[in-house]
């Protein structure tokens, strides 16, 4: 199986679901001859041309809003929002009307949409390139979010995001992209979106996160492990609607659960979380729910060392699954 | 002089380990702070790793071509200044921490009864009494691990069966009982008290506890009443003097005023079988046969022995028992055979000098009678005053099982056969 990056399996998802799929086509800010600002698209202009790697205009509003159509008309778009924080100009597209379309419309229209957004800090990327925007998009229903955290991951869910009959929101960690790497089957397959993944099995304490802050965990769960102390960590991948099925299980294996994101603390995806294993889950724990979550501060800051306070770190884990093993 | 370390320094955010390249320094050279010390490779840099102290090099622990993770030791350096005193010093110091750390942590018990919801739900489950289990958690708290543990071994400490034998034997047969010691099924709470250096604090064990439990347990189950009578004994005493010496020298052992009490006591109950009855929920049981407690103090702790049958003995049977038992509860020799089956308790409060007290009924009793102190008093008697031995009888009620009426005419019983004892009429054989 060939080693790839988290990117590259972006890429790879892309390619084949084009050479698969005369209907799927991409469109974006600079994913055309420049192959993406990151270069996830690398590659797609010159194998499948300018009209079905479209360079659109800075106008998210219009990218989301083009692609809704085109979808509509029964094509497969896949929109680019250069960075996850230039999506709210298109938050009315999305959610007006993506979100709401096949329920609006009694089942007659759909609007097969998938939109990929590079979210996330950790880059020296200041406010405007650093954001996690989940929490805007997750109490939509209509809507689903996908947020891998392998390269294993992304091919399988973006390419099953692609053949999704509804919009689908796929944000990609920008950090991740070329940090993790990680073994990608060449050939064609898809995962279930909805399903969360026990990305390690434990029985000391219950770790539920997504994304990149998934890494951090399986790091500190290794270290932690030397000492005796056993992490179970589940991915939950899909953040909206999230796999209550799994949530339930993976808290209740342990008694003591940590939930991460990278997202400010207040209103992120991990307080919906806590309230379904508090909902679920009362008898079986045994340590409150801990959250572990950026600051409530509106962006995350630009000075290395605010950049550092802000973001999730496997010493920041490590720290915080000892405490609750102690407790 | 002090020795200190020197560790791997990060180089760079990214950077976890160096390579030293080689060390611009020798065991013994002497180096100032920020003095290089030896050049280091990384992945990303070469650089020279500055000195963080001034003084000698003491030992080059890692070599030349170690790789070394950040934070770990390089080498040692002999700081200048410092006494070796202080190294002396701090080593004892960090042991000291240790030890209060370790102490802490097995001390540390503040969260031992804050059960989360699966360990209580697994107690309940698996019939476990937490009390019982050891926690492994902060502040020892039993987390649900623990409890796995216990499962998992089969080892399931449950409640103690002890409790529950004696709630039942007490329940079916509570009347015959009597002032055994029972585990009473809640603890009272108790608020906490203040103390203050100087203070002694004595722990509650044993028959203190007993007492305690009992106590608490009377005068909150029980509405007690009290009627107390003056009785003029002042022949008894005349007959009771006449007679003592005599008697100890035949017998081996004192003819006390309270053997008389005793025998006046169980006269009257055979008349007034009311009061030598007991509550038994549903129904009031009174017992046929007249066993009387009585109180012996020792120390710091109180038996209520029996005196079996007292309405078949005589006054020195009586004074024999009370010899006995006395002796027995002073030498701590008394059996649980000695205390149980009493049916009423009678109280010597008078040799305390007590002349008036409210006695606390011996669970599950009807009555306790307290003899007070015999003493001499003017009395009018046909208009005349005269110097009379005088005692106050004491006598706590259970209101439930008797009232105003009966017990007075038992009072009134007992103080008749009292004021009639004399050579005469009562023989103590």
């Amino acid at each position: 199986m060939p080693v790839m990056s988290y990117i590259q399996a972006v890429t790879a998802a892309l390619k084949e679901e084009m050479q698969r799929d005369e209907k799927v086509f991409v469109l974006g800010e600079d994913v055309g001859k420049k192959g993406g600002v990151f270069r996830a698209t690398d590659g797609l202009y010159d194998e499948f041309g300018e009209y079905r790697v479209l360079d659109t205009p800075l106008a998210e509003s219009a990218i989301a809003g083009v692609g809704i159509g085109a979808a509509m008309y029964g094509m497969r778009p896949v929109a680019e929002m250069q960075f996850a924080d230039f999506i709210m100009p298109a938050v009315n597209q999305i959610i007006s009307e993506a979100a709401k379309l096949r329920y609006r419309s009694n089942n007659d229209w759909n609007a097969p949409i998938t939109i990929r957004a590079p979210y996330g800090g950790g880059v020296h990327g200041a406010l405007y390139h650093s954001q996690s925007v989940e929490a805007v998009f997750a109490n939509q229903p209509g809507l689903k979010i996908v947020m891998p955290s392998t390269p294993y991951d992304v091919k399988g869910l973006l390419k099953a995001a692609i053949r999704d009959n509804d919009p689908v929101l796929f944000f990609e960690h920008k950090r991740a992209y070329r940090l993790l790497k990680g073994e990608v089957p060449e050939e064609d397959y898809v995962l279930p979106i909805g399903k969360a993944d026990v990305k390690r099995e434990g029985s000391d304490v219950t770790i539920i996160t997504y994304g990149l802050c998934v890494h951090f965990a399986l790091q500190a769960a290794e270290k932690l492990a030397e000492e005796g102390i056993d992490a179970h960590i589940l991915d939950l991948r899909t953040v909206y609607p999230l796999d209550q099925e799994a949530i339930i299980e993976a808290a209740k294996k342990t008694g003591k659960v940590l939930l991460i994101t990278e997202d400010n603390k207040e209103g992120s995806i991990i307080g919906e979380v806590a309230a379904i294993i508090s909902e679920n889950c009362l008898f079986d724990l045994d340590a409150p729910i801990q959250r572990l979550a950026g600051p409530d501060v509106p962006a995350m800051p630009y000075a290395p060392t605010m950049e550092k306070y802000f973001m999730i770190n496997p010493d920041k884990v490590e720290k915080a699954i000892r405490d609750l093993a102690e407790f | 002089m002090a020795t200190e370390k020197i560790n791997m320094p990060q180089l760079g955010e990214s950077v976890t380990e160096g390579t030293i390249s080689s060390w611009l320094v020798k065991v013994g050279d002497h180096v100032n702070k920020y003095d290089p010390i030896a050049e280091v490779m990384t992945d990303k840099v070469n650089a020279e790793v500055p000195s963080s102290f001034t003084g000698t090099i003491k030992e080059l622990v890692a070599q030349e071509g170690d790789t070394i993770a950040v934070g770990e030791l390089m080498c040692y350096v002999d700081t200048e200044g410092g006494s070796s005193s202080e190294e002396t010093a701090e080593s004892p110091k960090q042991s000291t921490d240790t030890t209060d750390t370790n102490e802490e942590t097995t001390k540390d018990q503040t969260m031992k009864k804050r059960y989360s919801p699966a360990v209580l739900r697994m107690a309940q489950e698996n019939n476990i009494d937490l009390e019982q289990v050891d926690g492994t958690g902060r502040g020892g708290r039993i987390t649900r691990k623990d409890m796995e543990k216990i499962i998992a071994n089969g080892g399931v400490p449950s409640p103690k069966p002890a409790d529950k034998t004696v709630e039942k034997e007490t329940k079916s047969t509570s009347v015959e009982v009597e002032a055994k010691p029972k585990t009473p099924t809640k603890e009272v709470q108790t608020p906490p008290v203040a103390t203050q250096a100087g203070d002694v604090e004595i722990p509650v064990t044993g028959v203190r506890k007993a007492i305690a439990q009992n106590m608490v347990r009377s005068k909150t189950e029980i509405p007690h009443a009290w009627m107390t009578v003056e009785v003029d004994v002042t022949d008894l005493v005349t007959y009771r003097n006449s007679i003592k010496n005599d008697f100890k020298q035949k017998e081996g052992f004192s003819l006390t005023f309270f053997a008389f009490f005793v025998k006046a006591v169980a006269q009257a109950l055979k008349e007034f079988p009311q009061l030598n009855s007991m509550w038994a929920g549903d129904k009031i049981v009174q017992k046929k046969d007249i066993n009387l407690s009585i109180a012996v103090a020792k120390d710091q702790e109180l038996f209520v022995p029996v005196i079996k049958h007292a309405d078949d003995k005589t006054i020195k049977g009586i004074a024999r028992d009370i010899s006995e038992l006395a002796n027995k509860a002073r030498t701590g020799k008394l059996t649980s055979e000695d205390m149980q089956g009493g049916t009423f308790t009678v109280n010597n409060t008078g040799s305390f000098g007590s002349i008036h007290s409210m006695g606390v009924i011996n669970y599950p009793q009807a009555a306790i009678l307290q003899v007070e102190s015999i003493v001499k008093r003017p009395v009018i008697i046909k208009d005349m005053f005269a110097a009379r031995d005088m005692v106050n009888l004491s006598l706590s009620l259970d209101h439930r099982i008797l009232d105003g009426l009966v017990c007075g005419q038992f009072l009134a019983r007992v103080k008749e056969i009292l004021e009639n004892m004399n050579e005469g009429t009562t023989s103590v054989y």
